[in-house]
């Protein structure tokens, strides 16, 4: 015999169980389900049950290495403290960019007014990058990279000029460490293998 | 002694097009440009050949219609792909006009009415005249629009330049904001006669209004009555963004109803076609933005057949997995929707919200963004998984989702609200779904078993087991069992992608911003969980597509909606629009 309302009963005991779970997971958890790392990572996974969002601002997710946000150009900082620009105006991030959203001026020698390999002035226009990374992807000398701030609103308009852009590269090591290692580890082959040609050729 | 003649495995599409030539001698002949295929149609003997395909040659689905410009030739071409619901390639036959305004060709619509909404889009778009077409009003662009945009001569308002890089985002060394370049300078023109001071709303939708059938008055029982027509959207909950409905109602039930649509339009193939091959790849994100994933793997389909390029083995394997977890979040959404419609307000939305979260932590993590994932690249992925993701997606797939979507089973499959308000509406017959072009789920619910897939696999689909998800009463509720069905069989063939997955690099070339596409054309289509994802490609060896065209499954189901409307309630037209399953993004491009 069909009973009428079986099927609703049957839905209603889902949400119950779902509701009850709740009560149930923040005992086990004892207060420290919420505004914990563990507790999040817990909320976040294949065994979270219960309640399941996590509350932003007061808790936040943390962002996967990969996670791209804005760009950013990156500057190695010698002993003095002095900013050594990894940037060499080369242009194929404005090349490769899918909203042309960069812009470059190559510098050029104060003294003889020859270009150099660097930029002087560096512009992205954040209004109409659409974080797509292929900046960074395709820079061949670890210039410019993706940053994990996602809080990037703002009142105004965002052309964005070098200074704001730069930072050091130990801010990359810290957001990105497993894609600096690599970087660093091919870049110390790179010179190993060259220092190793120029010994056999001298 | 003579050899024998080396022995040629010609693909049934092929042996299709040479009995079209035998059949038509003279007005059909095979396309030989460097890079083409198909087979080239007289225009006066077009509907006839049309017909021939449909009935003697059994393509009877006709998939996509695209429009080309071909301005050095002086040519406008309509490119029409049409497909065997049993399975098999493509039946590519074209048509050309001189491009001479006004431009004519003859209206398929007679013969498969699936090409309705994209010769409409064509006349748009291109301006080409579809003779017999039963209304072609544009369907894009605004009525007061003027001009045809996809023209190669064509130059849109915030006009740049030709192709990207542009040379022009920074005049003389200096940046201009998009908006001081304004719209509203020298830059737009209107149509003759068009004053923007003394135009009225209504003024340039006499014709859709007119289009619409009237309900008749008369006397019932000594009650006059009336048609009434109501404007569902665009901002309303139910359409789903900004999609409009006008609809002609006899007390409550439709009498006659059109989709309006446009109002997210962006032109992206124009954009498209501006880009460089691989700028393209961030921009399908943006179609169908729940699965960015899926998108990517259309269009590096068309460009890697273009380039006869191979994927790398592994990159295979995990297109397949992210396609799949892509498939399970997309319908887990739109039963979320489909409820929040029919009025269980956000609960189980929020429950198909949970798993999705969880799928677009993996995409986050991969792909670096959750939903704009930009994952896939010409000859394979951007990056491999990392190896703790890969657990991540062990564990969610062994043991969650399975219980997940049973939980999903339990919670509304037999709810008796939600049946009743389900069953038997918005009825699509198979003759019907088939003649109206519509794929995926929304034409599997209607008892065909068409999963490209399986129909034409590609990429690694040939390697796994699983079943065609097929239901057979055409109805809503077939349409929201089909899906529960399709996420069993997406989470069998990630177990199997999973298990099987090799190790290797996962690209088969080296990274390059500049991708070398040979010229000639080419098709890519992949199963989406909306239906048949198409992506069609001419290159003429420059590094922009010179044409980019998307076959969009939310656009082309579409046709089939007055058709499951009417007669209904207008309650349940938004249930059926619902169940339809459309994205914005991807339905005004």
């Amino acid at each position: 015999m069909e009973t009428y309302g079986k099927g609703i009963l049957k839905g209603l005991v889902v949400t119950a169980k779902r509701f009850f779970n709740t009560y149930i997971e923040d005992l086990k958890w004892w207060g420290k389900r919420y505004h914990t790392a563990e507790g999040i990572a817990h909320r976040s996974s294949k065994d979270a049950k219960g309640i399941f969002t996590v509350q932003y601002p007061e808790e936040k997710l943390p962002v996967p290495e990969e996670y791209r946000a804005n760009p950013f150009l990156i500057y190695d900082e010698g002993e003095n403290g002095e900013r050594d620009i990894r940037c060499t105006a080369c242009g194929i991030c404005a090349k490769a960019c899918p909203p042309q959203c960069i812009w470059i001026v190559r510098g050029s020698d104060p003294e003889t007014g020859k270009p150099v390999a660097k930029p002087s002035e560096f512009y992205i226009d954040f209004d109409i990058c659409m974080n797509c990374g292929f900046c960074a992807e395709y820079c061949p000398f670890d210039a410019i990279k993706m940053d994990h701030d996602y809080e990037i609103a703002s009142y105004g308009r965002n052309l964005t000029d070098m200074d704001e852009l730069l930072k050091p590269a130990k801010y990359y090591a810290e957001i990105r460490p497993l894609n600096y290692a690599l970087e660093e580890a091919a870049r110390a082959e790179k010179a190993a293998a060259k220092a190793a040609r120029a010994a056999a050729a001298g | 002694m003579t050899t024998p003649a080396p022995v040629e495995i010609q693909d049934p599409a092929a042996i299709a097009g040479q009995k079209l030539a035998e059949k038509f001698p003279g007005a059909v002949t095979a396309d030989e440009r460097p890079g083409y295929t198909g087979w080239m149609i007289a225009p006066e003997k077009l509907i006839e050949a049309a017909t021939y395909i449909r009935d003697q040659l059994g393509y009877d689905l006709l998939s996509s219609v695209t429009g080309v410009d071909y301005i050095a030739e002086e040519k406008m071409e309509v490119v029409y792909h049409a497909y065997k619901t049993t399975g098999g390639p493509a039946l590519v036959f074209k048509t050309q006009a001189a491009r001479v305004d006004p431009i004519r060709l003859p209206s398929l619509t007679c013969v498969w009415e699936g090409a309705d909404l994209q010769e409409r889009e064509i006349w748009d778009l291109y301006g080409i005249r579809f003779e017999g077409h039963p209304d072609l009003r544009r369907i894009l662009m605004w009525e007061g629009f003027e001009g045809h945009p996809m023209r190669k001569d064509w130059k849109e308002a915030f006009y740049d330049d030709e192709v990207k890089p542009y040379k022009s985002r920074w005049p003389e060394g200096r940046h201009v904001f998009a908006e001081n370049r304004t719209a509203f300078g020298d830059n737009v023109s209107f149509a003759a006669g068009f004053d923007p001071e003394k135009w009225t709303a209504t003024d340039p939708e006499e014709a859709l209004y007119a289009s619409l059938k009237k309900y008749k008055t008369e006397d019932k029982d000594g009650i006059p009555t009336d048609h009434i027509l109501v404007n569902l959207g665009p901002q309303h909950p139910s359409t789903h963004g900004v999609f409009r409905a006008v609809v002609m109602l006899d007390g409550e039930n439709v009498v006659s109803l059109k989709p309006v649509m446009g109002y997210l339009h962006r032109n992206h193939e124009k954009i498209g076609e501006r880009n460089t091959f691989l700028q393209n790849m961030p921009y399908t994100d943006r179609l169908d933005y729940f699965n960015s994933m899926s998108n990517n793997w259309g269009y590096s389909l068309a460009i890697e057949k273009l380039m006869g390029i191979q994927v790398a083995e592994r990159a295979e394997y995990i297109r397949v997995i992210m396609a799949e977890l892509s498939r399970i979040q997309n319908h887990l959404i739109l039963i979320g929707m489909l409820m929040n419609d029919l009025g269980a307000y956000f609960t189980p939305a929020l429950y198909a919200f949970e798993e999705r979260e969880l799928i677009l932590d993996i995409f986050e993590a991969v792909g670096g963004s959750r939903m704009m994932c930009n994952y896939h690249r010409f000859g394979g992925v951007v990056r491999d998984i990392p190896e703790e993701w890969m657990k991540k997606i062990h564990g969610l797939v062994f043991d969650r989702l399975s219980a997940k979507i049973d939980e999903f089973d339990r919670l509304l499959t037999e709810n008796e609200l939600f049946v009743s308000r389900l069953k038997g509406i918005g009825y699509l017959s198979p003759e019907d779904a088939i003649r109206t072009s519509m794929t995926g789920p929304m034409l599997r619910a209607s008892g065909i078993p068409y999963d490209i897939r399986r129909a034409d696999p590609y990429g690694v689909y040939d390697r796994f087991d699983f079943n065609v998800a097929v239901r057979y009463n055409g109805d809503l509720y077939d349409r929201y069992l089909i899906r529960i069905d399709e996420m069993r069989e997406s989470l069998k063939i990630l177990e199997q992608a999973l298990k099987q997955i090799p190790a290797g690099p996962v690209m088969s070339v080296k990274p390059t911003y500049q991708a070398k596409v040979p010229a000639g054309e080419a098709y890519g289509r992949i199963e989406s969980p909306k239906g048949e994802l198409g992506f069609y490609v001419v290159s003429n060896g420059k590094p922009n597509p010179y044409r980019y065209h998307v076959r969009a499954p939310s656009f082309i189901n579409l046709t089939s909606l007055e058709m499951t409307c009417v007669n209904q309630k207008i309650a349940d037209f938004v249930a059926i629009l619902g169940a339809v399953d459309i994205v914005l993004g991807e339905l005004d491009r």
